[in-house]
């Protein structure tokens, strides 16, 4: 090797390699090791033998880890299902209002992001006093408004507590679709726009017809961010039902789950490794298979001009 | 130019829509102003107060809770730590991204697409799931319950965004102008700090907040690694105070205000760069 070479490849080293060692360290060898780890029994966390798939059939087809899982994964699906449905059909809307100039645009703009910028934490705890049965404010305003029957058990109730917390995490989050979105139909041509008109196209059929096709490559950006969301609730669920997923596992996720299996305060308090790594290696391969065929599904239906 | 966008609807279904639209607006507006507004309310207020009359102004504004989460509820403390976590984390993650981005981006060798593919490893798969083995290495390099664990992970976790960002501008960067600068004598590192970075200030402006907020917000990794109260940032801060202090709805909501309130400070300064920011992982 030459000199020169020589040169150029220690500059490239010294370039790369810090924030790669880092990411080795932090990122790529801890996820290699869930997989192996999902691998072994553990006694604590020590590891003992090899079991092969052993842990992963436990999560699939045994008491009690099956019906936990099952139950914390239902709930997942409940969270994208509610959120693609729910508050991003609404970020769909604000967002084309905005970009159409409605009247107060910017100002809407503005205020639709503020909660996006809070912790979770914060709004988590925030709606939990608001919605507390007999001292939240909530409640209290149904009272005064004369709708007694509407007061509810919000976070205690088990049909309630899900949709619930989902509901707060939405007026978290909506502002962001609404955005992601309004950059969407900004990159439609103008003169796409213009022709439509002087078709004599109605608002209807330009909005279904030619600007909804036209942003699928955002549609696909905050569905994939809307799975990876979905698939790993954690703060929302810690803060406004507690680690259990209280009522009655009613509220409990994938990710509080593994946490409590990992960390060890499921229904026996010990930490079980083999079966918390392996719920985590579920975790990556759902996200990772999620996001990987909302792509390829969507990326059929992107039309370009 | 931009043309006029406006809806240009003159049927009957037209003019009732528009109307309803800005209701569903307004009120939205008004479903994430008010909250907001009674939780500042609230925490000037005593706990007896904000249950018997949650809205509205406090007949009397007390300032002391605010004294008491601040002091004795340890908020002074959590503040200063998430300050220095976030800062020496975003300092790393600016300073190890752009010079990896610069690494990827400006030159041409065989393992430049396999080093990229390394760092974007991280950007689709969330951290918090391997975060058994993550909480081992963490233990085996002697870091549990220390700030510099938080600031490792978080500079690890910003990293694959932030490659993916800045290696994508700088690779827009005509190449003549570094060749003019080796002209004058330049050396690699020359070419980074003073040819490549002033261009690149405004992703890295944008990188800044993306990164940012979330490294401040977060609550999953100090929970697992931070046991010391006097370690602990904000959000991880909070849920302990809120553990402890249950039935004092007026120090609670204080708590909230002195959590939320640096947010909405710095947003109505910056409105434009926040939502640039934050958003710009999605749009390109």
């Amino acid at each position: 090797m030459n000199q020169r070479t020589l040169n150029r490849s220690l500059w490239i080293s010294f370039f790369i390699l810090p924030g790669l060692l880092i990411v080795i360290v932090f990122i790529v060898t801890p996820l290699f090791l869930s997989m192996f780890n999902s691998m072994f029994a553990w006694q604590g966390i020590a590891r003992r033998e090899y079991v092969g798939f052993e842990n992963f059939v436990k999560i699939f087809s045994r008491y009690p880890y099956k019906d936990r899982f099952l139950n914390a994964f239902g709930h997942n699906v409940q969270w994208f299902v509610t959120t693609m449905v729910v508050q991003n059909s609404i970020g769909l809307l604000f967002g084309y209002l905005i970009y159409k100039r409605i009247a107060g645009a910017e100002l809407y703009q503005r205020v639709f992001f503020i909660p996006v910028l809070f912790s979770i934490v914060a709004v988590g705890f925030l709606w939990g006093l608001y919605l507390n049965p007999n001292l939240g404010i909530i409640n209290h305003l149904l009272h005064d408004i004369g709708l007694h029957s509407w007061a509810r058990s919000w976070l205690g109730d088990e049909k309630l507590a899900t949709p619930s917390i989902i509901a707060v995490n939405m007026w978290r989050w909506v502002g962001f679709p609404t955005l992601v979105f309004y950059a969407g139909y900004n990159t439609v041509p103008q003169d796409a726009v213009e022709a439509a008109y002087l078709d004599g196209v109605g608002e209807w059929t330009l909005f279904w017809k030619i600007m909804v096709p036209l942003i699928v490559p955002a549609i696909t950006i905050i569905t994939v961010l809307t799975l990876i969301g979905s698939l790993n609730v954690f703060e929302q669920v810690y803060t406004m039902a507690g680690l259990e997923g209280g009522p009655y596992f009613s509220t409990d996720t994938l990710s509080t789950l593994f946490y409590r299996t990992a960390f060890g305060a499921v229904d026996s308090g010990i930490p079980e490794v083999g079966i918390g790594s392996a719920i985590g290696v579920v975790i990556y391969v759902l996200t990772f298979g999620a996001s990987a065929v909302s792509v390829l599904g969507l990326r059929s239906r992107e039309v370009e001009l | 130019m931009i043309g006029d966008l406006r809806f240009r609807t003159t049927g009957g279904v037209g003019r009732l829509l528009i109307p309803l639209f800005q209701i569903m607006l307004v009120g939205y507006a008004v479903l994430i102003l008010l909250p907001l507004l009674n939780m500042i309310f609230s925490s000037f207020k005593s706990t007896r107060e904000i249950f018997q009359h949650p809205y509205g102004l406090p007949s009397e504004w007390l300032v002391s809770n605010y004294r008491a989460v601040w002091v004795n509820g340890g908020f002074a403390a959590y503040f200063v730590n998430s300050v220095v976590i976030t800062g020496i984390s975003i300092a790393l993650v600016l300073l190890f991204g752009s010079m990896a981005a610069f690494g990827i981006a400006r030159y041409r060798y065989r393992l430049a697409l396999f080093v990229y593919l390394l760092f974007l490893a991280g950007i689709m798969l969330p951290l918090k799931a391997a975060i058994i083995p993550l909480f081992l290495i963490i233990r085996r390099l002697g870091l549990m319950n220390t700030r510099l664990s938080l600031i490792l992970v978080f500079t690890a976790m910003s990293l694959p965004a932030t490659v993916f960002i800045l290696t994508g501008f700088m690779r827009t960067i005509p190449r003549d102008l570094e060749d003019a600068a080796r002209i004058d004598g330049a050396n690699d590192f020359g070419i980074y700090r003073r040819v490549i970075l002033p261009l690149a200030t405004q992703s890295i402006a944008l990188v800044t907040i993306y990164n940012s907020v979330p490294i401040w917000n977060d609550f999953f990794f100090p929970l697992v690694f931070i046991q010391s109260d006097r370690l602990k940032p904000l959000p991880l801060g909070m849920s302990v105070f809120f553990g402890q202090f249950q039935t004092n709805w007026g120090l609670l909501f204080a708590a909230l205000s002195i959590a939320i309130i640096p947010m909405l400070v710095l947003y109505l300064f910056m409105s434009k760069y926040f939502i640039r920011g934050m958003t710009a992982g999605a749009i390109k």
